[in-house]
């Protein structure tokens, strides 16, 4: 589907030659921090957007050659719940149909299949503005299926959404991936592309850094854990290097919290020995726990970061900044009390 | 990497249709998209012609007895096809603000990525917007007339000042639909369509007689196509010869609507952004 993209934005490099191909029938989750571009992808294959190099496919139809032709057959679901609020939820699919140049009678009969589809049939009567935003993500999803697309496109579907609607629209991208409708999903949630994911594509500064299932990358970064949770975050180095000799690799201090990970291969009888460890060297510790390794190891193993910090660079240029202001703000209030 | 997806299914897809008519109804699916939505905010248009009603009182009322204009002796006369052509350019201004709504919202994204004739948003928006003036034109002939004002002359004549108004109009409303499409949020669409809007109307002779302007804005003024086009309006409403000024105001319309028809649609349907 996608070969070898890349884009630049002036200086940015937003894309570096990414490659990714989604089986037929299958979801593939495009996962990567904000700014990774992710959406970059997403609106070149959807033409809205031409690549600097590399080649799109869509249906074996090249998106820059013949974007109309691609248009098509795919179905775009953008980051904003792209509704006319001032239209009932009926009267947006039968819009969206009638640009697919359908039949108008089965523009009408597709807008109510979906209605039914997504739960809407109750409320395709009422303008879209007075819907929640679940409800519009619903409908909006609604409107990009109803030209019957090969590929549709998921840019972040629950970006936004409460945490209930959230798992709502889980069970709703979970029943288009069961129809067989070919899925590219993207988003910067772990949990999200390790639950509706087919295969995942890890991509981060433009560039694809994994590929596989999601039992793949956690393979890939050792399946078992132990976390300690310190009484002193301040130990966490002293921590890792009193467990080295049982961790699989080198273990992690999470940062901003008190929490250090080690990745182990067995995990039976490490709970009382790692205690036994810690409490000879003399550490502080308030729990030991293991658990399963998740998406967010992979994206710390493979990136040196979380995954949520969105700007790994921009933490020097705030802690700078924080020492300058109170000096300036404070002499020229004391000079004024002076006078 | 190679192609998986080839259609060999032998039932492969039929292409979408497209061609001329399909273009016309595209522009027309957007059209009604706006129209669709006009009875169910009837704010949209309360406020897009309680503003010139307004106007058409204030002027009248207020500067009425203190303005005097050659060749006219009632200042309604005179007042009102300028007030028409005003209003109707500011109505222009909900173009741009529209597309940049559907810009920001995400809904152009949509539209761009459909099959469809990519023009045919813009020509749609246009559409609506034109009708939403001819509406708004309407609600003020009816207060202009129950204040005093009448055609002077044949209904020709009022009918052809009133097709100059709604084409030049037409015209300005696809200069806001290129700033529509080129500025990046709604309150920038805003205020960047009336910034050209104020000058353009008011060092004009809409509401003064040029000369009695100062001697360096005068030849500003008597050049500003929206002179042209009040003039010529104004004639044709009071029964006199507009001459070559209703030509000349159909050839701009036609130039200005041509350039940035072919702007904006360049701009929208592009695949840079």
């Amino acid at each position: 589907m996608a070969e070898g993209l890349s884009k630049r934005f002036g200086e940015t490099e937003a894309l570096v030659g990414v490659d990714f191909e989604i089986e037929k029938g299958k979801v593939l989750g495009l996962l990567g921090p904000n700014g990774a571009g992710k959406t970059t992808a997403v609106r070149i294959l959807c033409t809205l957007l031409k690549p600097d190099s590399g080649r799109a496919l869509i249906d074996g139809i090249n998106v820059v050659a013949q974007p109309r032709r691609a248009r098509a057959r795919i179905g775009l679901t953008g980051q904003f719940a792209a509704v006319e609020e001032r239209l009932t939820g009926f009267e947006n699919l039968q819009h969206v149909g009638r640009l697919f140049h359908l039949p108008t009678s089965e523009a009408r009969r597709r807008a109510r299949e979906l209605l039914e589809r997504f739960d809407l049939v109750d409320s395709g009567d009422r303008v879209a503005k007075t819907y929640s935003g679940g409800m519009r993500r619903r409908l909006d999803i609604a409107m990009s299926l109803i030209g019957g697309p090969s590929v549709l496109f998921l840019d972040e579907p629950t970006t936004g959404l409460d945490p209930r609607s959230r798992v709502g629209m889980w069970d709703v991208i979970d029943e288009l991936g069961r129809a067989g409708t070919t899925t590219l999903l993207t988003t910067q949630y772990l949990d999200e592309a390790d639950r509706l994911a087919d295969e995942i594509v890890v991509i981060d500064h433009g560039k694809v850094i994994a590929r596989g299932t999601a039992e793949d990358l956690k393979r890939r970064v050792g399946g078992e854990r132990v976390e300690v949770t310190l009484a002193d975050p301040s130990d966490a180095g002293r921590v890792i290097e009193l467990l080295a000799h049982r961790a699989l690799g080198t273990g992690q201090a999470i940062p901003g919290t008190n929490v250090v990970t080690i990745p182990v291969e067995d995990l039976s009888g490490i709970v009382p020995a790692v205690v036994r460890d810690l409490d000879a060297g003399g550490v502080k510790v308030l729990d030991v726990g293991t658990r399963g390794a998740t998406l967010d190891d992979v994206f710390f193993a493979l990136t040196g970061r979380p995954a949520e910090d969105e700007d790994g660079d921009g933490d020097p240029q705030d802690g700078s900044g924080a020492e300058v202001p109170p000096t300036a703000a404070i002499y020229p209030a004391q000079a004024e009390a002076r006078s | 990497m190679t192609v998986t997806e080839q259609s060999t299914d032998p039932a492969a897809r039929e292409e979408i249709p497209s061609g001329v008519i399909w273009a016309i109804r595209d522009c027309w699916t957007e059209a009604s998209r706006h129209l669709r939505a006009l009875p169910r905010n009837p704010e949209v248009l309360a406020f897009s012609t309680i503003q010139p009603v307004m106007f058409v009182l204030l002027f009248a009322y207020v500067f009425g007895g203190a303005i005097n204009v050659p060749g006219y002796d009632d200042y309604k006369q005179f007042l009102m096809p300028g007030i028409f052509a005003q209003t109707v350019l500011f109505g222009t201004s909900f173009t741009a603000v529209g597309l940049a709504e559907d810009l920001s919202k995400g809904i152009a994204d949509r539209l761009r990525s459909l099959p469809m004739f990519g023009p045919a948003v813009l020509i749609g928006r246009t559409i609506y917007d034109t009708i939403r003036n001819l509406i708004t034109f309407v609600v003020m002939l009816a207060v202009a007339f129950a204040i005093g004002f009448r055609f002077e002359g044949t209904l020709g004549e009022a009918l052809a000042a009133t097709l100059l108004l709604m084409s030049f109009a037409y015209a300005f409303t696809w200069v806001n639909a290129y700033l529509g499409v080129s500025v990046g949020s709604v309150e920038a669409a805003n205020s960047a369509s009336f910034i050209w809007i104020f000058p353009i109307t008011f060092v004009s002779s809409a509401f003064v007689d040029p000369s009695s302007m100062p001697s360096w804005l005068e030849p500003i003024a008597r050049n500003n196509p929206f002179t042209t086009a009040t003039d010529a309006v104004r004639a044709l409403y009071n029964g006199r010869p507009a001459g070559s000024d209703f030509w000349l105001v159909l050839a701009w319309s036609a130039g200005i609507t041509l350039v940035f028809a072919f702007l904006a649609s360049r701009k929208f349907t592009s695949s840079t952004r």
